[in-house]
Formats: C-alpha cells, structure tokens, sequence
C-alpha cells in the first residue's frame, strides 16, 4: 500500500485567546503562534501506519504550510511515518479550499501513484471539511467523507464505515481513493524516543510553486476563486434570546437551537 | 479557462436534501432564505430535487419558496452517493447558470458541494450564519473561523455560482405558502465511473455514550432540579439527544452524578457542541467550564439566574413541564438534527 497521509499544521488552539484584528489593516494576528498538528491529522496519520502495519507498504505524510510547520512534518515522522513533503512558497499564502486541493493535488502527483489518501474531515482553523473531497476531486478518485472505521481492503476494495446525519453507512470503494477521519477512528499512538531519534534520519522534502509547476498567479489570494473581505471578532459575551409563556412556542424554540448546535 | 460574464448567470439554487424521500428541514429553511435574496437579485429560486420516485415533494418545495423545481429521477440516483450526485449537478451548471448554489452542510451535504464547486472551478464558502447581497450585487457570505472566535466575510467575484452550505437550524423555515411552481426534469447522464462506489448498508443507530469532555452533546442539571425523581428528566433529555450527562456541585454532593460528571473550575472543561443547562443558577465556577461550547441554552424559571447572560438561549420556565414536551417533540425524529 502506498499511503499518503495529509496533514494541517494551524496556529495551537490553546494559544486562540491572543489572536487578535490589527484595527487598521484588518489582518489577523496569530504571529508568535506555534501551528501544531490537530487531534485528526494524528488520528490520520495513526490510521495511515496501523494500514501500513496490516498491509504492507509506506507512509508519506504531506502539507502545505509555511516553513516553520517543518516541525510539525518531523513530529509525524517520529511517529511513525517514512517521509515527510513539505509544500512551502509565499505563492501559497491566502489559498482558498480550491487553490489547496490543487496544491496538494500536484505535490500529490509529483510523488507519484498512490493507493490511499488519509485526511482528517475538517482543520482546526478554517474548518470548512472542503479540502479532502475537493483534493479526490482534483486527482479523480473517490473519496469517503467522516471515516469511523476502515473495516477491510480486500481486492482492491476498501471497506469504509461512515458518519451520516441518521447513523452511519457501509461502503464498498475501489482503490486508489481518499479518506478522511473522524475523531472515533482511533487512539493516536505517543511518540517514543526512539521514533525521534529516528526521524532525524528520515527525508523531508521541501517543494515552492516551481518544484509543482504551479505559477504564482494559480493559488494563493490571487488565484483562489473566493476572497475575504472583512474579518471580525464575534461579541464573546453572549446575548441570551430569552423565550417564555407558551410551553408550546418554547419547546419549539429550543428545537430550532438544538438543530442549529447539531447541524 | 476564460473570465466568465458573471450578468450572463441569474438565479438562485437551492439543493433539496432527501433521504427515502424525506426532505431534510434544512433545505426548507435554505428555501426561505434563497427568496429573501432572490426578491433582492430580483430572480427566481430553484430547487434542485435528485432520487428516483421523488416527485410528490415537488409540492412542499413550492409550498417553502422555490419557482421552479429541477427534478432528476434516476435509479442510480436513489441512494445519495456524491459522484452521480455531482455528475448530474455539474452537467446542469454551465446550462443554466445560476449565479448562487446553496446547499445544507450536512455530512453528505457538504461533500457535494466540495466535488461539485471543484469540478464546475467555483468558489465555495462552509457553515454560513449569514448570506447577504452586497451594494454591488454579490454574496456576502460570513462564516466562522478559529471555533468561532473570529469571523470573515468571504465574496466570490469572478467565478458563478457563487457557492455557500448553511448548517440546519441557522436560517428559519417560512410558513408553506398556497403556491404552485413550475417543473422542470432534467437529463440525467450517469457514467460507469461514477457508479464506483456502492452503498452496502444503512445503519440508523445510536452513537455509543461517551464523557462529558467527549460528548457532542451535555445536559446538565443544578440544585433548581430538587430531587431525585426529576432529576432523571435530565437524563432522559441527554438519552434522547445522544449525549453525557453532567451536572455542578450540588447534585454530586447529593450523588446524582459521579465526580466525573461534574463541570466547571474544579471539574471538567467542555467544548460541545451544544450544552443545556436546567435548574443551574450560573456561578462563575460552573460557568468557565462550558464557555467553548458552541450553543449554550439555559432552562429556568429563576429570571435572576445568571447562565441566562451566558447562555445563547434562555428558557424561562419551569423544567418540569418544559423538559417532558421537548422530550416528545425529539422522539418525532430520527435524529435532533433534522
């Protein structure tokens, strides 16, 4: 099996609270904000080597994220992983969920076949859960949304079980394809010492826009499809919409809420 | 690919979620909203209806706002599988043309309009809690980022449709209206490939139990819940909705919950995603513990309880006679979030 596995270094969620709007030119500030690895990138990863393990193979792990994420990259090979592609260019900045599927998509490429995509569904950061499918679409493959298990590969067919809104399903897709995680899927293993002192050893690659053959112009603020324009910061104290009188009206009120929360 | 002529693209979509031929309430309420912003676009609203056997929903689609529904009836189109899903859908885009595409973010919801937003090389925009039309006639999409502490406002300029999902319960359903639509069926060419992966099975089951630092869902209850025959209306509410069980000081105290269920400064911290607290008054020491949660809702008929200004909803009332009816009311789904 030949296995990638795609990682999302973001900026650590415990340092959030010092994420801050410069007022006059509205760009966030999160410098001086480690990006760390989320609690799905490892149970991807962790997915990635225990097939590794039963099946037989490699495991590369990828990521497109400034070069200071290259920690991030060594941590996945301390635990576990074969080697580590780092796609890193200033033409990158400001890349939308479609202009990062297709940077992933050519690092993809440029590594060659593969038989399996491991993602987590959704990033710590941006959280839109856009990314996985769109990189399945880019490199045409199928590709399973919100993975609790991965029950079998059996002839070329992976067995997958999946979160929907009522239960789950069972499905039946051909390699190659591109799963991404839930948090159920697993436990991620810890890194032992000698997994980083074996890392040090392993390659990491680092790839820009050349090494891709992308031009600058394709991705990044100036190739994505969307823009951002203002940026906020949400009133944390919260306004209560308060209800009362007819049990009826406030039953119905605390539906709605309930359904927002859980959709 | 050339600039596309973004005047030359008019109209409004909505995709109609069904599954057995249920419509998800969802997609009612993108209906609501996709006439609010076609009366401003001054445009029509299409509803854009996929399965096989579905045309009696038709009806409810006009009734919820749509002009026009797009049906696609097919057999291999009964089952929701996003590639012939997106097969069909990105056939029909460059037809017609439509300059805004909503879909539900649900968990197949949202793999549709990432496949299809990628092949049509549209932008997309996720979990949307507000859609607008600018001064200059474009969607104004603000969505959430970094959990929620940060919001942005996202525009997609030169490409169509300009492509957004909404998460259930965001907008609000209108009332059904007296009105009839138009139909429309449209061709629905599947290839082999798309007919790649098969659904095996359907499993309609519960999650299994999980902590209160886990649960997507916690219902907690406080002293206002008095004994402990009421008490197992919290538990009953936390049943029904899939989530933990958890509770402040006094009810460990009393040893209704475990020390592992208690929340707050010297007990658990949790982030769900939605958190309801009945009978609790709000003490800053409960109250850090549930500050991440996505939704908060407060049931109590104290007015002077203080997770009232922490909460997101307020229910004041008495949990006795408010907490059975809700109980009723979520046994009519199959799950809280349709």
């Amino acid at each position: 099996m030949n296995i990638i596995v795609c990682l999302k270094p973001a900026p650590d969620p415990k340092r959030w609270d010092s994420i801050e709007l410069d007022p006059v030119t509205k760009a966030l500030q999160r410098q001086g904000i480690p990006s760390v690895l989320g609690p799905l990138d490892k149970r991807a990863l962790e997915e990635g080597l225990r097939i590794k393990e039963k099946y037989g193979g490699k495991v590369a792990v990828m990521a497109m994220a400034p070069p200071s994420a290259k920690d991030n990259l060594i941590e996945a090979l301390a635990m576990g992983a074969d080697e580590g592609y780092l796609l890193s260019d200033r033409a990158f900045a400001g890349s939308d969920t479609w202009a990062t599927s297709i940077v992933l998509g050519k690092g993809v490429r440029k590594l060659g076949g593969f038989d399996l995509i491991l993602c987590g569904s959704y990033s710590l950061d941006g959280s839109t859960g856009h990314v996985g499918t769109q990189l399945a679409e880019f490199l045409g493959v199928p590709n399973i949304h919100q993975v609790v298990t991965v029950e079998h590969i059996a002839g070329e067919r992976l067995c997958t079980k999946s979160i929907v809104e009522l239960g789950y399903r069972i499905l039946e897709t051909p390699l190659p394809c591109l799963i991404t995680v839930t948090r159920e899927i697993n436990t991620p293993r810890f890194t032992s010492l000698f997994g980083v002192i074996e890392a040090e050893s392993k390659p990491l690659i680092i790839w820009a826009a050349e090494d891709l053959g992308i031009s600058p112009g394709d991705v990044g603020f100036n190739g994505s499809p969307t823009q951002t324009g203002d940026v906020f910061l949400p009133e944390m104290k919260r306004h209560a919409q308060m209800v009362s009188g007819d049990p009826e009206e406030v039953v119905q009120e605390l539906m709605r809420k309930i359904r927002q929360a859980l959709g | 690919m050339g600039p596309i002529r973004t005047e030359e693209w008019k109209g409004i979509w909505v995709f109609a979620e069904q599954e057995e031929g249920c419509l998800s309430e969802v997609s009612l309420e993108l209906l609501s909203l996709a006439k609010l912003l076609a009366e401003k676009r001054k445009t029509e609203v299409s509803a854009l209806l996929l399965g096989h056997g579905v045309e009696s929903l038709t009806a409810t689609l006009w009734a919820h706002g749509a002009d026009r529904v797009l049906l696609a009836d097919h057999p291999s189109l009964k089952k929701f599988l996003t590639l012939p899903y997106t097969r069909v859908i990105a056939n029909l885009i460059p037809q017609k043309r439509p300059e805004i595409f909503l879909l539900p973010a649900t968990s197949l919801g949202s793999d549709l309009a990432a496949r299809a937003a990628m092949r049509v090389n549209t932008g997309l925009s996720a979990h949307c809690t507000n859609l607008d039309i600018s001064d200059r006639g474009e969607l104004m999409q603000v969505v959430p980022a970094f959990g929620g502490k940060v919001m942005a406002t996202i525009f997609c300029q030169k490409h169509r449709p300009q492509m957004a999902t909404v998460r259930p319960g965001v907008f609000r359903k209108g009332e059904p209206q007296e009105k009839k639509g138009a139909i429309e069926r449209v061709p629905v060419e599947i290839k082999p490939e798309d007919l790649r992966q098969k659904v095996i099975d359907v499993h309609w089951e519960r999650r299994p139990a999980q902590t209160v630092e886990e649960a997507e869902v916690v219902v907690a209850g406080g002293a206002g819940i008095g004994n402990p025959e009421d008490w197992k209306w919290v538990e009953r509410l936390a049943e029904i909705l899939h989530g933990a069980v958890g509770g402040t000081r006094p009810p460990m105290d009393e040893g209704w919950i475990s020390e592992e269920q208690m929340i707050g400064q010297s007990g658990k911290t949790i982030r769900p995603k939605l958190y309801i607290g009945i009978g609790i008054s709000g003490v800053i020491q409960h109250v850090v513990g549930i500050q991440d949660a996505k939704v908060i809702i407060a049931i109590n008929n104290d007015p002077k309880a203080a997770l009232f200004q922490s909460a997101d909803l307020g229910a004041l009332a008495d949990f006795r006679k408010i907490v059975p009816l809700l109980i009723e009311e979520l046994k009519k789904r199959d799950h809280p979030s349709l």
